[in-house]
């Protein structure tokens, strides 16, 4: 589905990504986890075209997406969907309007069937009754989900999400998820999640990677993670595992 | 050596700001030619630059032409020659007062919000979100702004002319008792059709300038809310300088 080759991408002259070689699987739950600052953002956005890399490829649909124009990325972008980390909302549109905006620049519909779609939406992401509030009135979870109702809206192929459950209580975070997971049934979305939250990657997803000193040095199922030899994945997961146990 | 290395690299931001704007600017222009055409973000940037801005506009060009007209007469005083007054205010203002004024209290009203609001938009990933929905954000965000510059800043241009040698006219005619018909006549005769436009020609660069500079430190704004800050008092430093500096350059181009 994507397929991400040698990719390096250094700022100044920081390194954040030192040669990433990553496949997601179509239609899967991929988890790109990793510790705070190693990347896991960055390489997302790379996904997008957000950020051109120093070196390597990213190929989706049998073209390499590093190579495209800003025009011809415009294309691949009605099929990847990115959802920021803080919801990205339009502070000055309402939640309907964030929704019906993708839709009005790009679908041709009729105001009145842009409305059936908006509230088609929001329904999936129960959302609907604060379709008429601005972004500043909503809590962090409704942000996400308005957000994820945007994307929705042009029925991307491939769903990318940085961090969506950051800031959220552990309950919201499981509602979250659970949505993410229910649109990814009803939609036939491949969702890629940027994540360090080592208990929702082994209960939501399907495959997971460790990012660690800017390369994937661990990939595969959950089961195959679990039973992973890498020290800083064993690492990383005893710590994580650990605190559940302690708690 | 510091101060060869502060004053160097002072230097190369100041060139990267002035490459920056002018290929913001270059950018914002062509895809005025690439659908979508979004009219409708053009007239809303047209009320939001033009109307809102007339009354302090208006006010600015009211009092200036006052006060000119009452400097100029008691310099004139001095050698008899007080009859021109009409004539020498309505030239000040169609010249400079009128086009730099109204430039610069756009640049305080409108001009600082457009950073904010931009700096905003980038800090929280609003642009970001744009481009992710396959939308430009310079033609979505830039693109009406520029244009609704260009047509409002000269408007209001010629409605501060007006109303700033309507202020002359109060303090020349009605206060320091210059006749009507003199008034009048000299500013017929001393004010020439080029006078206007070259005032008119000016305002039209001024609301380019204004407007690329104002969304181009709004657009690459950094650094959270103090970033934000930073980059209108940037912007409205630079445009405000900027307008005094090109003016100057315009005139002597002109005349």
């Amino acid at each position: 589905m994507i397929k991400i080759k040698n990719l390096h991408k250094s700022f100044n002259s920081h390194k954040v990504l030192r040669g990433v070689n990553l496949e997601i699987p179509q239609g899967s739950m991929t988890f790109i986890m990793g510790g705070s600052g190693t990347g896991k953002s960055v390489l997302l956005k790379h996904i997008v075209g957000l950020i051109r890399p120093d070196e390597g490829e990213i190929w989706f649909e049998g073209q390499d997406i590093t190579k495209l124009s800003e025009r011809e990325l415009q294309k691949v972008r009605k099929k990847i969907g990115l959802l920021f980390q803080e919801g990205a909302l339009f502070d000055s549109m309402t939640v309907a309007e964030n929704v019906a905006f993708p839709l009005k620049e790009h679908s041709g519909l009729s105001e009145k069937e842009i409305m059936h779609k908006v509230e088609e939406l929001l329904s999936a992401v129960e959302l609907l009754p604060a379709k008429d509030k601005y972004p500043s009135e909503l809590s962090g979870g409704m942000k996400k989900r308005a957000s994820l109702a945007r994307t929705l809206a042009l029925n991307p192929q491939v769903v990318l999400f940085d961090e969506p459950t950051t800031g959220l209580d552990p309950i919201l975070q499981n509602t979250i998820m659970d949505l993410i997971r229910r649109v990814k049934e009803q939609f036939g979305l491949t969702c890629v999640i940027v994540s360090h939250d080592v208990p929702l990657a082994l209960r939501y997803g399907t495959y997971l990677a460790f990012l660690h000193e800017g390369v994937i040095v661990e990939s595969g199922t959950p089961k195959e993670i679990l039973s992973s030899s890498h020290p800083y994945v064993t690492k990383f997961l005893e710590s994580a595992l650990m605190d559940i146990k302690k708690e | 050596m510091r101060l060869f290395q502060f004053l160097g690299s002072g230097f190369i931001s100041f060139l990267q700001d002035v490459g920056g704007i002018f290929l913001f600017f270059w950018k914002a222009l062509i895809f005025t030619f690439t659908p979508p055409f979004r009219f409708r973000l053009f007239l809303k940037q047209v009320e939001f630059i033009g109307v809102r801005s007339w009354l302090v506009v208006a006010l600015t060009a009211l009092f200036s032409g006052m006060v000119t007209a009452y400097q100029v007469h008691h310099a004139l005083v001095k050698f008899g020659g007080q009859s021109v007054l009409g004539g020498v205010v309505a030239l000040t203002l169609t010249r400079e007062l009128g086009p730099v004024l109204s430039a610069i209290m756009v640049v305080a009203r409108a001009g600082s919000a457009m950073t904010a609001e931009l700096g905003s938009m980038r800090i929280t990933e609003q642009i970001d979100a744009l481009k992710i929905m396959a939308v430009n954000p310079i033609q979505y965000l830039v693109t009406p702004r520029l244009w609704a510059g260009m047509l409002v800043v000269p408007l209001l241009t010629a409605m501060a002319d007006l109303i700033g040698i309507a202020g002359g006219y109060v303090i020349g005619v009605l206060v320091l008792g210059i006749d009507h018909g003199i008034f009048m006549a000299k500013m017929k005769d001393m004010v020439e059709l080029v006078d206007i436009m070259s005032g008119i020609c000016k305002s039209i660069f001024f609301g380019a300038f204004l407007v690329s500079v104002c969304c181009y430190k709004g657009y690459y704004a950094r650094g959270g809310a103090e970033g934000i800050g930073r980059a209108t008092t940037e912007a409205v430093v630079i445009s405000s300088v900027g307008i005094l500096i090109f003016d100057y350059i315009m005139t002597t181009l002109f005349f």
